[in-house]
């Protein structure tokens, strides 16, 4: 099975409004929406929900207040200052690790951990195809270990169904979201811009990619806004030997599309569609 | 005084719009103000900053190392780790650095001493000046998956008393928890489209979970819909400012020049940021 994952470095480059164009321009797919700290797809996907359940991720730890005896060696264990000691011991949950030690060391038992919710986890079926997709939790944490759950769960649909081709939508940066989002996949699109931060930011994202040894290649959204640094981009690609496989120009069809809840491909036929189906026709050839 | 800026969706014009208040900020006052880059993972903010990075401390966190002449094979340090950080492989523990949080648990209940704590470079934090505005800002290393630590290392550079506005991470996670926490103010930058709507109820939905006090700016006014203009409004949300959709704007952003465009023609925007988060005495040059 082909798994191709989308991402950017920068946040708001166009990898959604891509990712959604890839689903309808692809035969047999599904999609996974790894963005899960703030999810995107949908809104033009228009998922309807078929099964779906709760995400634990971590531990919070919580203090009995009738058990403790204010001996203050939570607060000496703890490196995440998760732990105040005012009128009580208090657990602060957003600064709680989950990391347990607080509860091992307790000399009275005081302290239980607690699993945690972090989100919920969905699979619906678009007009695509289907979809995988989450929720993480307002302030939670474990990003990572649900973009995990929701390939792993795309990948058992496409088992299922025979299809051989999984499109991931994934989150910005090249923290541990992205790095859950890439290992082990076949093939990366970063999609990118023509400013400084695009520039800077794809060529972090190239070396992530490049550690974890995962073929790429690259579409300039909005080259035309500053040719001189499109320019940059493709030379600075030619030198690390990685193919450039779409100029997208600057194209209101990105909003509009998505004011109407669909894809750009969807929308309209105007420059960036065409654009972004001659992208496609590359990516599936080169995958 | 800590002024945050953030937004769940990435994109929306964060580092622009830090940037240039930081940089109005130091315009009209001789005192020193910060600003510090919590966007570890990409920071962006020096790039529009251009100063000459003066200053590099490499950041590093603790990561376990097993004495294997001590190790009795007992495996209480991979029953207490949560993190599948040491696993015992074959009656031996096995360390893996990228997963550790370093809690210290392993160490503190290994009951032969085997374990002692090594540092794990996780990034670096660089600072630079021009004139009254100094930057800090973090990068990690690549494949360094958790930035939190290095973003704790920035925020200790925050002088208690200064004025400091930070750069977030785009999201709603720890990153961003971590980058935020503390604030006195939050200004969360959108764009009135569907995409920037629902981000932005999720970051409303954090700040309100932090209890930190805030507002919206909308950058890109005009594209796409009313929607985020109304739920700010049915929700009381203030709307500090709005910077029009405009592909000049777009073209001075890809440049690098958007800060002193912005400055020359927007600075009733910065003023009202500096109103509404109870700066109003450093609004409109200082002069109300």
């Amino acid at each position: 099975m082909k798994e191709l994952v989308i991402i950017s470095g920068k946040g708001g480059t166009g990898k959604t409004s891509i990712a959604a164009s890839f689903a309808m321009l692809a035969k047999d797919m599904v999609m996974a929406d790894c963005d899960v700290d703030a999810a995107d797809l949908h809104l033009l996907l228009g998922p309807v929900i078929q099964e779906e359940g709760e995400f634990v991720g971590g531990k919070v730890a919580e203090i009995r207040q009738d058990f403790c005896m204010r001996c203050g060696q939570c607060v000496s264990v703890c490196r995440f200052d998760a732990i105040t000691d005012g009128y009580s011991f208090d657990v602060n949950p957003l600064l709680c690790e989950g990391c347990s030690v607080c509860s091992y060391f307790c000399p009275y038992n005081a302290i239980i951990m607690n699993h945690e919710i972090s989100g919920n986890w969905f699979i619906s079926n678009t007009r695509y195809g289907p979809m995988v997709h989450a929720k993480l939790g307002i302030a939670a944490e474990n990003s990572g270990k649900m973009v995990s759950l929701v390939r792993e769960k795309a990948k058992l649909i496409a088992e299922e169904k025979g299809f051989d081709l999984l499109i991931v939508d994934g989150a910005p940066g090249i923290g541990c979201p992205v790095i859950a989002s890439i290992t082990g996949a076949s093939h990366v699109l970063v999609v990118t811009e023509p400013t400084l931060s695009g520039i800077h930011d794809l060529k972090r994202v190239i070396e992530l990619s490049e550690h974890f040894r995962i073929p790429l290649s690259i579409c300039i959204n909005k080259y035309d806004i500053h040719e001189e640094n499109t320019e940059e981009i493709v030379s600075f690609a030619d030198t690390k030997g990685i193919d450039v496989a779409g100029k997208i120009p600057y194209d209101t069809d990105f909003v509009m599309s998505q004011v109407e809840a669909k894809s750009i491909v969807e929308y309209s036929d105007g420059a960036a569609s065409k654009e972004i189906r001659s992208l496609w026709e590359k990516i599936i050839g080169t995958i | 005084m800590i002024l945050s800026v953030a937004s769940g969706k990435g994109g929306t014009g964060k580092t622009t719009i830090a940037v240039a208040l930081a940089s109005y900020m130091s315009e009209i006052q001789e005192r020193e103000i910060h600003i510090l880059d919590c966007d570890v993972e990409e920071p962006n903010a020096n790039l529009f900053l251009k100063t000459s990075i003066s200053v590099k401390e490499n950041v590093y966190v603790p990561i376990p190392e097993v004495n294997m002449d001590r190790c009795n094979g007992c495996g209480k340090c991979d029953q207490l780790c949560e993190y599948s950080a040491i696993v015992m492989v074959k009656k031996k523990p096995l360390v893996f650095p990228d997963m550790c949080h370093s809690c210290g648990g392993c160490m503190l209940i290994c009951p032969v001493e085997a374990i002692s704590e090594v540092q794990k470079e996780i990034g670096i934090v660089e600072e630079g000046y021009i004139e009254n505005l100094r930057y800090v800002g973090g990068r990690t290393n690549i494949s360094q998956a958790i930035s939190p630590p290095l973003i704790k290392a920035v925020r200790k550079h925050v002088v208690s008393g200064d004025l400091t506005v930070i750069d977030a991470p785009p999201g709603t996670s720890c990153p961003v928890i971590e980058s935020v926490i503390g604030s006195d103010y939050v200004l969360l930058v959108t764009e009135p489209t569907p995409f920037g709507l629902n981000d932005l109820k999720l970051a409303v939905a954090m700040i309100n979970e932090i209890g930190l006090p805030g507002g919206v700016l909308i950058n890109k006014d005009g594209l796409g819909n009313n929607d985020v203009e109304n739920y700010c409004r049915e929700n009381g949300i203030s709307i500090v400012g709005r910077i029009p959709h405009d592909r000049v704007i777009a073209e001075h952003y890809a440049a690098g020049d958007i800060v002193t465009y912005l400055l020359d023609n927007y600075r009733d925007v910065f003023d009202s940021i500096l109103d509404h988060a109870d700066l109003s005495h450093l609004a409109y040059g200082g002069k109300q």
